[in-house]
């Protein structure tokens, strides 16, 4: 098992017909993703990329099993479609949506707390890169080529800081097991935590590697989950230590606001969790390395 | 976004709550017939700048007659005013708001932001008005009452009365303090704030509940439906670099060294600033031109650090995924056609197809330092400097 998705996730694209979404379709199709078709309203019954549309969620579910999904509406319309997603029984919906505002996700969130555990969709993002389990499927707009198959488990707030991970433990020859891109917005569908949590279960998954960066408590919230339940070693960065305070650094999430958010804060109070920390952004790969020869 | 302190009056005015009479003046002759038109025999004159702290600055005056009135507009308009929240630049005033005088019996804080651990709207509330909310966390935490607000139903009576009772109000005015608290919530929830603050919210002699000084944030990216709120942008109150760069679809953020940056990706310009400083560098902004790193976008990226004339060395860091290493090459070297660079320039390219991307660069004759990683990049480009 990986974590989110694997060879067998049936995939629908939200937005399905605009150009954003054909375009990542189309390269998630060639990276090997099983996507079945996608959603487009009042263009259900046509064809796309030689798969079906469908009008709503739910009529793309009955027909085709589709267990994940990812969105590529705009942003005005991205709480509507991941809360469609959730009713219709999708299992893990990305959004990679950058601008949609707070209190809406606050809206999606609420929304979910009608499920069970057991039957809640996990929705990753928003303003993410998505999930890539290397070798197996692509629920992401990343470049699928930068990312070995092996065993580290990535999260990143940052699309292309996660990239630069990636890239740095492929030159190490060292691979990943899943890569979650969380996303930079200051309230999101899915935390460190949540995820580092599924890391822990997964027998595919060695040590984990976070990359965090100021503002909020996500960070924090995750150390302290591994500090009391977590068998496996987390390595973390945390960007932004130059970052003045009360600004907002391109994510809306990035502003330190209050104590433990800013880089040199979260790094310390990480330290006390038992994590391991990457010193700078150069060394993400030798310091998971590092890890890795100690076990 | 902020918003000026008479903007957000008039929105919590408009959901409930109550302030003193007053108006906005951007002339001093104004001013003084403003003062007659309020009416009363004492006035606050009021610098209108995107920050706290005024009053410390000089920015808020007191006076007894309409010509006083005139004289403080006439001191204040145009004149830059520091705090400790602007920065040594100061910012302009271009708007002057003049009110009646309250006389105060007691000065509350009256706060409301998002809870981030939470996810919900939190209510923060202290019979220590007056001070910043930093100042009160600092020395009177026991002050402080906070309320967490469901925003599934919204805020309910009675979590409004609790804060009432909790600051100590009388009986007589718990109703309307109540009123008060649900009408800068409904003001939050329904116009996509982030933040409201009402410091102080004061009693007064004459037992009114009132806003004197408030302070309102919206979520940038809830502006689309929010037309009325975005109106209300004072630009003149922002860097002018960040208005450029905002209205460009660019995420910039000025700073005080000397090293320009541009980079694709908040968190990957985050993480080469920091690798500027650990190489004992200081960069002059944080520069996202966005993941995609599209030659326009690089085009404009170019011409808003050449603006900056701190700027003495330019760090290029582009990783490219989807964007092929090649087509950003290619947008770089289309950008330094248009825009004349006289700094020294470091170019790191990684991902997809990076030696052809290097190999664009080298035989387009421009003048760069080529690095290879992130933290070449940052040692070769504080080198530079020092050359």
């Amino acid at each position: 098992m990986t974590v989110l998705i694997d060879k067998n996730s049936k995939i629908i694209i939200q937005g399905f017909t605009g150009k954003m979404g054909s375009f990542h379709a189309d390269e998630m199709i060639k990276y090997g993703s099983n996507v079945v078709g996608g959603v487009t309203p009042g263009k259900g019954g046509s064809m796309h990329l030689n798969l079906p549309v469908f009008n709503t969620v739910k009529d793309a579910v009955s027909e085709t099993g589709a267990d994940a999904s990812i969105l590529f509406v705009p942003p005005a319309f991205a709480a509507d479609s991941a809360m469609e997603a959730a009713d219709a029984g999708i299992k893990t919906c990305v959004a990679i949506v950058d601008g949609i505002p707070s209190h809406d996700m606050i809206r999606i969130k609420r929304y979910m707390r009608r499920y069970t555990k057991s039957s809640k969709m996990t929705l990753v993002g928003p303003n993410c890169a998505g999930i890539i389990s290397p070798g197996k499927s692509m629920l992401g707009i990343m470049p699928g080529h930068i990312y070995k198959e092996g065993r580290i488990g990535i999260i990143s707030r940052s699309g292309t800081l996660g990239y630069e991970a990636a890239q740095q433990l492929k030159n190490l020859n060292i691979g990943v097991s899943t890569s979650v891109g969380i996303g930079g917005d200051p309230i999101n569908g899915s935390s460190f935590r949540d995820i580092i949590e599924k890391f822990e279960t997964d027998d595919e998954t060695d040590a984990i590697l976070m990359i965090g960066e100021i503002g909020g408590p996500q960070e924090v919230a995750a150390g302290e989950f591994a500090k009391e339940n977590m068998k496996k070693p987390v390595i973390a960065y945390i960007a932004g230590l130059t970052a003045p305070k009360g600004r907002v650094m391109g994510h809306a999430g990035a502003i330190v606001s209050a104590y433990g958010e800013s880089a040199i804060e979260k790094v310390e109070i990480l330290k006390e969790c038992g994590i391991t920390i990457s010193k700078n952004p150069s060394v993400m790969g030798d310091t998971v390395k590092s890890v890795l020869e100690k076990m | 976004m902020d918003i000026h302190e008479y903007q957000a009056k008039k929105i919590l005015s408009d959901f409930g709550v109550t302030i003193p009479r007053g108006g906005i003046v951007y002339s001093p002759e104004n001013a003084e017939n403003k003062a007659r038109e309020i009416g009363g025999s004492r006035w606050v004159v009021k610098a209108q700048i995107h920050s706290g702290a005024r009053g410390k600055a000089g920015g808020i005056i007191v006076c007894d007659s309409p010509l006083e009135v005139a004289q403080a507009t006439d001191k204040l308009l145009g004149k830059k005013l520091v705090t400790n929240q602007t920065g040594p630049e100061g910012k302009i005033v271009n708007r002057i708001y003049i009110e009646e005088a309250t006389d105060i019996e007691r000065e509350l804080y009256l706060g409301l932001v998002f809870d981030r651990s939470s996810e919900s709207i939190m209510v923060v509330a202290s019979t220590e008005g007056g001070m910043s909310v930093e100042e009160i966390s600092k020395e009177k935490p026991e002050s402080i009452i906070r309320s967490k607000i469901e925003v599934a139903v919204g805020m309910q009576s009675f979590q409004a009365r609790e804060l009432a009772f909790g600051l100590g109000i009388e009986s007589d005015l718990i109703r309307r303090a109540s009123e008060t608290i649900i009408g800068c919530y409904k003001a939050f929830s329904e116009l996509d704030a982030t933040m409201v603050e009402v410091n102080p919210l004061v009693i007064s002699k004459q037992k009114q509940i009132l806003a004197l000084d408030c302070k309102m944030s919206f979520d940038n990216n809830a502006m689309f439906r929010r037309n009325q709120v975005s109106e209300l942008r004072d630009k003149t109150q922002e860097d002018s670099k960040e208005v450029f760069a905002s209205d460009r679809g660019l995420n910039y953020v000025s700073l005080d060294g000397n090293i320009g940056n541009i980079i694709n990706g908040a968190g990957l310009a985050m993480a080469s600033m920091d690798m500027i400083k650990l190489a004992g560098g200081s960069p002059a902004n944080f520069l996202d031109v966005g993941g995609g790193a599209t030659p326009e976008k690089i085009v404009k990226a170019f011409k808003l650090v050449t603006m900056d004339e701190k700027v003495k060395v330019i760090l290029v860091n582009i990783f490219a995924g989807i964007n092929r290493c090649d087509w950003v090459a290619e947008g770089i070297v289309e950008a330094l056609k248009k825009i004349e660079v006289n700094v020294p320039l470091v170019i790191r390219l990684a991902g997809t197809n990076v030696e052809k991307g290097n190999q664009i660069l080298k035989e387009s004759k421009i003048n760069y330092i080529e690095a290879n990683t992130l933290e070449d990049a940052a040692n070769k480009a504080v080198a530079a400097l020092k050359k």
